[in-house]
């Protein structure tokens, strides 16, 4: 049978692959430009018997969905710049409690208010480091309707296997275009549920080592009761100020990412084996990135493009190799220089590394990407 | 009648914070009388409070507990209610937590009349950081930030869950200890969302700054303002100057929010067939 | 190197041009299988403003999603024409609404005029339909997809009660077209 196929937004591709991930439960607020993945949620969720409110406001939105996740069910939101900056309180409950969830920034010009309908790649650096204290941050960074989908179902995959908030972080270019979509059969696309405990109701702790830097979470309404809160917490989930456990819990957080680097990250790489310079973009920037990279080619100039997928953690190994080789690291971004910094932190001086830089509610184009190559060369 | 106390609670996390005085105790043993009055199944039932004194309650008590962030309490039980329509849900919290911070998620919960239980411990104050004045500090009161006196009007929360569209609504205080339970044993009963306000002292933050020379004088306070809404229908307007209505505030009938989206479940199926 | 096919469809807000730029994206990547994207830019408001959509047709991936220079332009206000006329490619085609558009604007591209609007209002019945009328004329003007393939996508789009009326607007403005050329 021939799959099904349909021509969608990204965000419309968005809902879909949380549905398809197993998503029952949305808590939304509306905000440009990321509207079209509530509205499809609110079409399909109740087909499916699953819950879609619209809160009253985004903060309410976050607790929604980390009410409904604590039951036990696969929970989203999605929001943009504003309604990220006041979700950042909720999002390191998320973190410091270990709730699973997925978070869909569709990212527009800021800070504030910003341009509403203009892209932007401006979060990149809020969804490592927006919420206070510190905390591992999963961000994935897809560029097309189909990788929308298909990452969102990996976010999903990746906040139940590591219990924690995933972030996918799109600009409007990404969320709004429209492109062909092949709906993956059941079963074609890994779906990872969360791991259910198994020792007696009164042994379950909710942040028990015994199983390794990942505890199984219990849903509520179970035969496991527990208590769950957002001050600093021992392993059974009470809060303490013990000076070796917080820093144990702390430390715990952090290994249980930087232990999965692994599995977690993912990149594309394009003509990069012989590249002279490389083009790191991603987003809607990589496909000006690539577009720029072909034609540079064509012109006999070897450039090549490293496209990371997942943003946090960021693939530093892969691209201190790639400066090993290369004269230059060129970063196209909607932002006056943020991905940039981490490329800067990770290369030392291996190689030169230089911004693009945009922010006027434009995109990067591939002239832009071709002119700053030849400088650099 | 014997309650069970024990049963319900945490042994190992007692003792509490709370201060020698402070009417969070007795609210607390209300709460406990009407849970165990209800035999309210633990596993299948959900404690979620804010930030505050107030708020620590759950962690004292063995069911599935969630101490959320300042304020936020309605919002997450909203999540676990419309996740899991099946479980019941109890809100705890104090009054800067639940009416300031927290007033936008009160406010849309009673809107909605989502089917939840929400006691407000209200002792007019911001206890756990030290006094500071919250919206319902009588005006002229002292607090840790009004050195000269409350230039703020002040919330009365029963009459804004009930203009907020909450459907059970019923007040006490700390005073009136045998009333608490009876009182949420009926918002536990009823279907939607249901507000208990108790009004409760703070010795320590408030009394000390302002007329109170002791926790017995507090509780005499509560004890003179609490007029039964029964008998104020008999006093003239000069008779309640000053007085706290108690009782059952206000009960209506109205569709409850995890119903009406069944309802709207119905019709998304029925619609893609 | 492929080759990239690039329309736009600009006007005013209200007007559904972000519509028409959908269908034939649509007829493109789901009817004739190739590779299209549609993207569009619009204002705050619902009606009025500046309006554009643009669609990107191609038999291989397509990695830019924006237009460069585009081979064909639909305009539906003068402001629109005098606007986006600068980024078409030399010799390319601009469709202009005669019934809203007065002046032709500068440049090397070939101008065709037509009367989408009346056409919709006064022949169709339904001032409504100017966007399929244009989508029409489009498919006419660049024979980037089959009028067949324009025909379903516009049908699969529209709600069942309007499909006689939408199938008419695109044929009078596929067939007007037609005429114009020849």
């Amino acid at each position: 049978m021939a799959k099904k196929v349909a021509l969608l937004q990204g965000n419309e591709a968005c809902a879909h692959g949380a549905v398809y991930a197993g998503c029952t439960f949305f808590g939304g607020y509306p905000i440009t430009p990321s509207t079209e993945v509530a509205e499809v949620m609110s079409v399909e969720l109740p087909k499916i018997g699953g819950a879609f409110i619209q809160m009253e406001d985004e903060i309410a939105a976050m607790a929604s969905i980390l009410g409904g996740a604590l039951t036990g069910a696969k929970a989203m939101t999605a929001t943009s710049g504003p309604g990220m900056s006041l979700k950042q309180e909720l999002l390191g409950y998320a973190c410091i409690a270990e709730i699973p969830c997925v978070i869909i920034n569709v990212m527009r010009g800021g800070p504030s208010t910003g341009m509403p309908t203009g892209p932007s790649q401006s979060d990149v650096l809020q969804a490592r480091w927006g919420t206070h204290g510190d905390h591992p941050a999963i961000a994935l960074a897809p560029s097309s309707c189909q990788e929308i989908f298909s990452e969102t179902v990996r976010a999903f995959n990746l906040a139940e296997k590591y219990r924690m908030p995933v972030q996918v972080v799109f600009d409007e270019i990404v969320g709004h275009m429209r492109e062909r979509i092949e709906f993956p059969e059941p079963g074609e696309l890994e779906i990872i549920d969360r791991t259910e405990p198994t020792v007696a109701p009164e042994d379950y702790k909710p942040y028990d080592t015994q199983f390794g830097d990942v505890a199984p979470l219990a849903a509520f309404g179970s035969e496991y009761r527990y208590h769950v809160t957002g001050l600093n917490k021992a392993e059974d989930g009470f809060p303490t100020t013990k000076a070796e456990l917080v820093d144990a819990e702390q430390r715990r957080q952090i290994r249980k990412i930087e232990d999965a680097r692994a599995d977690i990250e993912s990149n594309e790489e394009y003509q990069t084996e012989d590249a002279e310079v490389i083009v790191l973009a991603y987003g809607s920037t990589a496909r000006s990135g690539r577009y720029a990279v072909d034609r540079l080619r064509e012109e006999g100039v070897k450039a090549g493009l490293f496209r990371p997928i997942t943003l946090w953690p960021f693939p530093e190994k892969r691209v201190q190799e790639l400066a090993k080789q290369t004269k230059g690291i060129i970063v196209p971004e909607m932002n006056l220089g943020q991905m940039v910094l981490e490329v800067e932190r990770v290369v030392a001086r291996d190689c030169a590394v230089e911004l693009i830089g945009r922010v006027d509610g434009e995109p990067i184009t591939p002239t832009q990407i071709m002119d700053k190559v030849k400088e650099v060369l | 009648m014997a309650y069970d106390y024990e049963k319900n609670i945490r042994p190992g996390k007692l003792p509490h914070i709370w201060c020698p005085g402070c009417g969070h105790g007795i609210a607390m043993k209300g709460l406990i009388r009407a849970m165990d009055t209800c035999g309210l199944d633990k596993n299948n039932t959900a404690m979620v409070s804010g930030i505050g004194c107030a708020s620590r309650l759950p962690g004292y008590m063995d069911y599935c507990t969630l101490h959320t962030a300042h304020g936020r309490a309605a919002a997450f039980a909203t999540g676990i209610k419309m996740a899991k329509p099946e479980m019941n849900v109890i809100c705890v919290g104090g009054d800067g937590d639940g009416v300031a911070i927290g007033g936008n998620h009160f406010i849309h919960a009673c809107r909605r009349n989502i089917d939840m239980t929400y006691v407000v411990f209200n002792n007019y104050i911001y206890g756990m950081t030290g006094g500071q004045f919250s919206p319902t500090t009588p005006t002229g009161d002292k607090a840790s930030t009004t050195p000269y006196g409350n230039p703020d009007p002040t919330f009365d929360i029963s009459k804004l869950a009930i203009g907020a569209g909450a459907t059970f609504v019923a007040r006490t205080t700390a005073f009136h200890a045998t009333q608490i339970d009876k009182l949420i044993v009926q918002g536990i009963k009823h279907k939607g969302m249901a507000v208990i306000e108790v009004l409760d002292d703070c010795p320590t933050t408030y009394g000390r700054r302002n007329r109170f020379r002791s926790v017995v004088d507090m509780m005499k306070r509560l004890k003179d303002i609490a007029v039964p809404v029964a008998a104020a229908g008999k006093m003239s307007p000069e008779q309640l100057e000053g007085k706290v209505l108690t009782g059952v505030l206000h009960q209506e009938d109205r569709p409850e929010y995890c119903e009406q989206y069944t309802e709207v479940i119905k019709r998304a199926q029925a619609q893609s067939e | 190197m492929a080759e990239r096919y690039e329309v736009r469809f600009s006007g005013a807000g209200g007007q559904g041009l972000i519509t028409a730029g959908i269908i034939l994206a649509q007829a493109a990547a789901i009817v004739e299988g190739k590779h299209a994207v549609q993207s569009q830019s619009y204002g705050p408001e619902a009606r009025g403003g500046a309006s554009k959509s643009e669609v990107i047709i191609s038999d291989a991936p397509i990695d830019y999603p924006k237009a460069t220079l585009v081979d064909a332009c639909l305009a539906m206000t003068q402001v629109a024409a005098d606007k986006y006329s600068d980024t078409i490619k030399a010799g390319g085609l601009l469709l202009l609404d005669d019934d809203l558009v007065k002046e032709d604007p500068k440049g090397d591209f070939k101008i065709y005029r037509m009367p989408i609007t009346n056409t919709a209002k006064n022949e169709i019945g339904r001032e409504i339909v100017a966007n399929v009328v244009a989508m029409g004329a489009m498919v006419a003007l660049t024979g980037i997809v089959s009028k067949e393939a324009g025909e379903k996508a516009v049908l699969d789009r529209v709600p069942e009660a309007f499909k006689e009326l939408n199938q008419k607007a695109y044929a009078a403005g596929y067939d007007k077209m037609k005429a114009l050329m020849d």
